[in-house]
């Protein structure tokens, strides 16, 4: 490997997923996080109780996470062969599920906004 | 580009991957001020090497004439074939279209070169056409010799047994038909390679180490025998790796013959012969794995570009191994499979010879010393099971040269290695064909 730009890294991107895609889950990306922010500071808090129900699909979105990407590589478990193998599968079940908590917390953010009773 | 889309993966999923995709994501040169110029620049193939550079050429001259010749409409993604002769990719992954990766104001020829005349700087075509040049680049790949195995023809392949996956995407394609009635059935199973340089070296090892692992995987492993057999004294060029090699095949109960040159088939009678030390050996087979020889294609064999002293029967094209410029005639570079240097006839050394030959072109038209140099790299990644490889990369001095060394350790079996050819190689492959890797 000889030297690694961020320009080299977004190329490998756009032909991993096409160039449309991959910007489109960029956009995607990015909407879900500003949203995320915009519920935020809409109401001054985070809601325990929503963030509670985020928690619960967590696990969800981390074995979705690992068990789609072994689905589309045609591995398994049982491939893990080293460290390495462990970290990396750790780093996509965890991605997996902050980006499900993000998720479910900022969709029910959206569609139920805070009561006044709503605790804090 | 009709592929793109075609690896689809989760974006979280992805995002762990992103060390995955490092691995094979190397930038290039950092790009210079764009130069004006007049230059004739010609390239004999619209491969991984021809393709690469003429976009990076581009990018880096104004003005300049540069001109493709290739008569192949299809561009091969040839690191795929292995995946295609295995089951796990369909034919298509590897084909696209040459055209769609060229870039604008570069001229492609759909013929083949005829002659080759360095003195008078000039190459013909098929089609007749004449063509000056300033700078010449050779990268027409290599050709399969299947002529040189005697009783074999490219249409048995995928029935009786017999795979060749090295001819490209359809007969891979057959190669898994018969292979794949060889995981059902069993019986003994005879893993070639052939005595001459070839393309990725890996690639018969790797097809040896899949189909035994699907055939262990279909619960059949126990009704077959499986056996490398090849000319050479090593199961591989980097002496640590054949060594590796060697106990994963202990390991897997995966017999060799070493010093086998096969010959001769009889397809009907199902039955290979090979030349040993001591003669003519008869091997009885269920499947067999042919590659055949592979040399220079006849056109610079026969334009005095090739080797006099070495390599002498397979014409590969005389050039410094640094600087991949031809040691007789200074106009012309050698590029990818039909370099005459000791390693690298793999697309990953194709990414490392690209900025060479495009910096020592550079560097002629500005009149200044070029300064990149080719040392050898060359990068495999050895699938040793569907779900992992070994990410194997060297140089010239058969030192391993690892791109995350201690984090992704050369000569293990793993997963995330498996990971980056299944996801990210074709990715960077393409982002390389349009020299932006």
């Amino acid at each position: 490997m000889k030297e690694m730009t961020l320009s080299t890294l977004i190329a490998v991107f756009e032909e991993i997923f096409g160039r449309g895609l991959f910007w489109t889950l960029v956009v995607a990306a990015v909407l879900v996080t500003l949203a995320y922010i915009y519920v935020l500071i809409r109401d001054r808090a985070v809601s325990w109780r929503k963030f509670l129900t985020a928690q619960l699909a967590m696990p969800f979105g981390a074995v979705l996470a690992v068990w789609f990407l072994m689905w589309i590589t045609h591995s398994s478990l049982t491939d893990i062969g080293g460290p390495i193998d462990v970290i990396v599968m750790l780093g996509v079940a965890v991605l997996g599920a902050v980006g499900a908590a993000i998720l479910v917390y900022t969709v029910q953010s959206l569609l139920r906004p805070p009561q006044a009773r709503d605790d804090i | 580009m009709t592929q793109k889309n075609d690896i689809r993966l989760d974006r979280r999923g992805f995002l762990g991957l992103a060390a995955g995709g490092a691995a094979l994501a190397a930038a290039g040169a950092v790009r210079g001020e764009t130069i004006k110029t007049s230059a004739k620049i010609v390239i004999i193939g619209a491969g991984a090497g021809g393709t690469s550079l003429a976009n990076r050429l581009v990018a880096r001259l104004d003005g300049a004439e540069i001109t493709l010749i290739d008569p192949r409409k299809a561009h091969l993604y040839q690191p795929g074939l292995s995946l295609v002769a295995a089951g796990l990719k369909p034919a298509g992954y590897v084909v696209s279209d040459t055209k769609d990766w060229l870039p604008t104001g570069v001229t492609l020829v759909q013929e083949a070169a005829a002659e080759i005349d360095p003195e008078a700087q000039t190459v013909s075509t098929s089609g007749g056409t004449t063509l000056d040049y300033d700078f010449l680049v050779v990268a027409p790949g290599l050709v399969l010799d299947h002529d040189a195995i005697e009783g074999f023809s490219l249409d048995m392949v995928g029935q009786n047994g017999i795979g060749a996956l090295y001819a490209g995407p359809e007969y891979a394609a057959r190669t898994w038909q018969a292979a794949q009635k060889f995981t059902e059935e069993g019986g003994t199973g005879l893993f070639t390679r052939p005595e001459t340089e070839m393309k990725c070296a890996g690639a018969p090892l790797k097809h040896t180490f899949l189909i035994e692992d699907l055939a262990r995987k279909a619960g059949t492993r126990s009704k077959m025998e499986v056996r490398y057999a090849a000319p050479q004294g090593g199961l591989f060029g980097v002496p640590i790796v054949a060594e590796k090699v060697r106990m994963i095949f202990g390991e897997r109960g995966i017999e060799t013959s070493m010093k086998h040159t096969l010959k001769s088939i009889d397809a009907g009678a199902k039955r290979a012969t090979f030349e040993t030390a001591d003669g003519l050996q008869d091997m009885d087979y269920d499947y067999i794995h042919i590659i055949p020889p592979q040399r220079a294609p006849e056109v610079i064999r026969q334009s005095g570009l090739s080797w006099a002293d070495k390599w002498t029967d397979q014409g590969w094209v005389e050039c410094d191994k640094f600087t991949l410029r031809h040691l007789r005639y200074d106009s012309i570079w050698a590029l990818g499979d039909v370099a005459g240097v000791p390693k690298g006839k793999t697309a990953a050394s194709v990414k490392w010879q690209v900025p060479v030959v495009e910096d020592g072109i550079v560097s002629a038209i500005s009149g200044t010393d070029p300064t990149e140099r080719y040392n050898g790299y060359t990068s495999c990644p050895m699938i040793t099971r569907v779900g992992r490889a070994m990410l194997i990369e060297f140089d010239y001095n058969n030192d391993l040269v690892p791109s995350f060394p201690g984090v992704i350790a050369p000569l293990e079996e793993l997963w995330i290695s498996w990971l980056m050819k299944e996801v990210a190689l074709k990715a960077t492959y393409n982002a390389m064909l349009r020299g932006r890797a």
